[in-house]
């Protein structure tokens, strides 16, 4: 006869001595764990309820600027700093951990409408409505912090050129940055007139960017309400595609270098395949008033907009709807928004002369995370993903605070929407059949496209 | 000198190996139900991403069964005899001389002849053992250290003795009330709203206390608030049976009647109600996975029931006033003075003998209860209560997040705060505990009665009737005018009807056209409905 029985000594099973941890057994067997579905969903439940208790999204306020901020830049080679331009011609450095101004750039005798660094964070090319295009040095990071704050600078060049500029972008890894003015010019940093100028028509540029992922082509949106794409190695502009209402603002995707995002007057943003431009890839829909300002996250997954509806949204690169909105009674018309480069801040610069610095996940915990916190936070977000389409679940992981304004507006726009798209079906109901096509709303909104 | 090159082979990360039948069993085990049928969703992006899911739960359960077979620290307990020999004929004896010393301390007798038949309850981690007797004697064990922690009398009838969630708190249905005690004999609680209880059973993920009283009313309270949740007349006189199936934590009451009936605490009316036995149900037992039952009745007979399907698996003889189902599946039924193990050691779902002991002639057994991760089963008798060893009865290798048999004060503490934050609420009991969280398919809807659309067309234009009419100015609120817009709001709320009234007609014609092309003699042959 042979016989076995369950018989545990206390020492494998428990801890040699005080300063060690406690010994941890697992056993994955279901059948210890009854109503694990039931359990996930509480626990999805409580996930919701404390991101919502931790949701502080604001961070801080950067208040310096005495006029609305028109404009701002990334330094690609420090993560702290940020340029922003405003109206009166005033341009700051700031550091976004103190949330201080570093050093001021005046000089522009108007508006500074376009700000821009050049890869390596040395020259900060800036170009306003006085018709100048100005380059500066940027302070290094350890002068900055010798030096009391309030510092001025000299600028490096200043480059007079005949109308007044729209915007101005930086190529990526190159010498040559594009201005936005009457037409698309292409300059050099040592040259004091343009190297190449491309038109199409003759109307005004209103923005310019370039491709981060291909640094040849550029985007630009015209006062014609058309979007142009050119590449600098053609003498001419590559496409163009007219849509109902002008863009103000374009980014690029920089993990996909075919796509881009539009941001439209129509308060929709525009995301298009490049290659494809007949038809919009995406159409971003919830801002309420014009989208003045659009910037992609580094990870590519997901964008902010600023409108002029006094909102910021983030929205999905693929998603029709925003995931989050961030808004305050101080915060007026939002001109201009930037993603941070570590993907976790974003910045706003508004008609209230202030920079915002707002978190990009709201519930997020600053900080180093200790490994067995980070993973709780991501247990607590897979459950939460899990189950979000639960009744309970997804009623407080939807809701957000809209301003009374906002609100009523965004009804109001969803009535004139259901009430346009009834009277559609119903001509169609009452026409010949196929004699009025149904076409879909990415490619309602463009109306040509020019090669 | 001949070097032999070997030939390299583009060699995968992990190696491939053929699993056998046992992996893949262990792995469906852990894949816990079939997967999705990815093939009839037409949205391209979904069923990529689903694909990616189903793809990562297999390789979860790979991982687990993998855990399984190498991490586990223990192996189960097993008898296995030789030649002629039988299982159920070999004594605590024999097993005592052949087991180490600390598995021989756990048979023992302990002999109270005062107090009345003994009932007992472990805690969820096995370490601790509360047993009552009849006549108020209460006493708390620590069963790893052999200590008795706390033992006090009543002096009143005891029934039933249950843990809650811990060792801290236990709950003794005396003779009026419920009572609630600490661990170190303090009353915390007195329950009067259960009455006269007969059986106590604690829901731990719910922390609800239910009990069945005298009069067959069954009490689920919430112990972390005190509400009262559910208070339900069973409607089937006094029972002694009560048990939870540890699954889906459904309550099973057995009745005199020979049937038994499950409740939630969210119904007035069972869930199931089916009838077991000829005569009243002794006892009962659920498995831990949910599907099987015993049941034992007054004809002497044990039922073994599937509970997916409602049918009765196998019978066998005996007539039982204690069973418990161990971790393991074996099932322990005690008649009179003695126990009977039975086990399905084939396999297959067919229970036999196992093991069998009988204590001292002339005691009568109460209470079986399997320890929960020992090899030891637990007798409460008339004269005190025994222990004795049933190898291959208890889950070998325990959870340290779900129950810890070597827990510190700390880690009980984390415990009773975790489970408190995860504590389900009583809407999550049901039959199918795997329904949480699915979508319910669309059913099709019945196509609404004459009837139905007469009321509904009625009430229609009633609405329209009675909606009040804003009197103008300037003479635009002339009565002939008013009487035209009433007419014409009774006329927009009848449109819709007449209009499918109107499409009824259209079909009726056009299908009555179609018969008209056949020729006349063959007309009475036309069918309204395609032939199938």
């Amino acid at each position: 006869m042979k016989v076995k029985v369950i018989s545990r000594s206390t020492d494998e099973f428990t801890r040699e001595r005080s300063q060690d941890l406690q010994r941890v057994f697992r056993n994955f067997d279901p059948t210890l764990r009854t109503q694990e579905k039931a359990v996930e969903y509480v626990r999805a439940l409580n996930a919701a309820k404390l991101d919502k208790i931790f949701a502080r999204p604001f961070v801080g306020a950067m208040d310096g600027h005495i006029d609305a901020v028109s404009a701002m830049a990334k330094n690609p080679a420090n993560l702290k700093w940020l340029f922003s331009g405003s109206m009166d011609g005033d341009i700051r450095l700031w550091d976004l951990a103190t949330r201080q101004a570093v050093c001021q750039f005046p000089g522009h005798q108007g508006a500074v409408r376009g700000l821009t660094a050049s890869t390596d964070g040395r020259v900060l090319v800036s170009c306003g409505t006085d018709s100048t295009v100005r380059l500066w040095t940027v302070p290094l990071p350890s002068h900055a912090q010798d030096d009391s704050s309030d510092n001025e600078a000299k600028p490096l060049a200043t480059y007079v050129w005949k109308s007044a500029f729209w915007g101005v972008d930086h190529q990526e890894n190159g010498e040559l940055f594009a201005t936005a003015g009457a037409q698309v010019d292409i300059w050099n940093h040592n040259r004091s007139q343009p190297i190449n100028t491309f038109e199409w028509g003759k109307d005004t540029a209103i923005s310019v960017r370039f491709n981060p992922g291909e640094p040849n082509v550029l985007a630009t949106s015209g006062s014609d309400r058309s979007i142009t794409i050119y590449d600098l190695r053609l003498s001419s502009p590559a496409r163009k595609i007219i849509m109902m209402t002008k863009t103000n603002s374009i980014a690029w995707n920089p993990m996909e270098p075919m796509n881009f995002t539009a941001a439209n007057e129509d308060c929709n943003c525009y995301s298009y395949d490049v290659r494809k431009m007949n038809e919009a890839r995406c159409v971003h829909r919830d801002h309420v008033s014009a989208v003045m300002d659009i910037d992609y996250s580094p990870t590519g997954r997901e964008f902010v907009t600023g409108s002029y509806d006094r909102t910021v949204r983030i929205f999905q690169y693929n998603g029709g709807h925003s995931r989050e909105i961030y808004h305050t009674k101080r915060m007026q018309r939002v001109f201009c928004v930037k993603f941070s480069n570590d993907g976790s801040y974003i910045i706003s610069g508004s008609d209230d002369t202030n920079l915002r610095l707002w978190k990009a996940k709201a519930s997020e915990q600053l900080g180093v995370l200790l490994p067995r916190e980070r993973k709780n936070h991501e247990y607590l977000e897979a459950v939460k993903n899990r189950y979000k389409h639960l009744p309970e679940v997804k009623r407080i992981v939807r809701h957000r605070h809209l301003p009374k304004p906002i609100y009523k507006a965004a009804s109001l726009r969803r009535i004139m929407t259901d009430a346009q798209r009834k009277k559609d079906e119903r001509r169609r109901a009452h026409s010949a059949p196929g004699s009025i096509i149904n076409k879909p709303l990415r490619k309602r909104r463009i109306i040509k496209e020019v090669e | 000198m001949v070097v032999k090159v070997a030939k390299v082979q583009k060699t995968n990360l992990l190696p491939v190996v053929e699993q056998s039948e046992e992996e893949k069993m262990t792995v469906k085990k852990y894949l816990r139900g079939e997967a999705a049928d990815l093939g009839e969703l037409q949205d391209k992006k979904l069923k990529g991403q689903l694909a990616v899911r189903e793809d990562l739960y297999g390789k979860s359960a790979q991982a687990a069964a993998q855990a399984e077979k190498w991490l586990m620290p223990s192996e189960g307990g097993y008898l296995e005899v030789e030649g002629i020999e039988k299982t159920w004929r070999i004594k605590q004896d024999a097993i005592a001389a052949e087991v180490d010393i600390l598995s021989s301390r756990k048979q023992f007798d302990i002999v109270l002849p005062d107090f009345g038949p003994y009932t007992l309850d472990f805690s969820l981690s096995g370490r601790y053992m509360i047993a009552a007797g009849k006549k108020g004697h209460m006493a708390l064990l620590d069963m790893k250290n052999m200590d008795l922690i706390k033992e006090f009398q009543v002096r009143e009838t005891v029934r039933d003795v249950v843990f809650l969630h811990n060792q801290k708190l236990f709950a003794a249905a005396q003779k009026k009330y419920v009572y609630m005690y600490s661990d170190n004999g303090t009353e915390m609680h007195c329950l009067k709203e259960h009455g006269a209880v007969t059986k106590l059973q604690f829901l731990n993920k719910h922390f609800l206390l239910t009990s069945i009283n005298k009069f067959g009313q069954l009490h689920y309270q919430d112990i972390t608030t005190g509400e009262m949740i559910g208070n339900y007349r069973t409607g089937l006189g006094r029972t002694d049976t009560m048990e939870v199936n540890p699954y889906n934590n459904v309550i099973g009451v057995g009745h005199s009647g020979g049937t038994v009936s499950m409740w939630k605490p969210t119904s007035a009316a069972p869930l199931v109600k089916m009838l077991c036995h000829q005569g009243p149900v002794t006892a009962m037992a659920f498995h831990s996975n949910g599907h099987l039952m015993a049941t034992a009745g007054m004809e002497r007979k044990i039922k073994l029931w599937d509970l997916r399907k409602f049918e009765v698996l196998q019978t066998l003889p005996g007539s039982t006033k204690a069973m418990q189902f161990s971790q393991r599946g074996l099932l322990a039924a005690a008649t009179g003075s003695f126990v009977q193990v039975y086990g399905d050691l084939s396999g297959s779902q067919e229970y036999s003998r196992y093991m069998g002991h009988s204590i001292a002639k002339g005691y009568q057994i109460r209470k079986v209860q399997f320890r929960p991760y020992e090899d030891v089963l637990a007798i409460g008798h008339s004269k005190g209560w025994s222990s004795i060893l049933i190898p291959g009865s208890g889950e070998p290798n325990f959870d340290t997040w779900v129950a810890n048999p070597f827990e510190t004060r700390k880690q009980r503490n984390e415990k009773e705060v975790r489970s408190l934050l995860d504590k389900l609420p009583p809407e999550t009991i049901m039959l199918d505990p795997t329904k949480i969280g699915s979508v319910k398919p669309a059913t099709k809807k019945e196509m609404p009665t004459k009837q139905d659309i007469e009321a509904d067309k009625e009430a229609a234009v009633e609405g329209a009737k009675k909606t009040p009419l804003k009197k103008k100015t300037k003479g635009r609120s002339k009565p002939s005018k008013v009487t035209k817009k009433k007419q014409e709001a009774i006329m927009r709320a009848k449109k819709p009807f007449l209009e499918k009234q109107d499409e009824k007609v259209k079909k009726k014609r056009k299908r009555a056209e179609e018969e008209n092309q056949l020729p006349k003699s063959l007309q009475r042959f036309a069918r309204k409905a395609p032939a199938s």
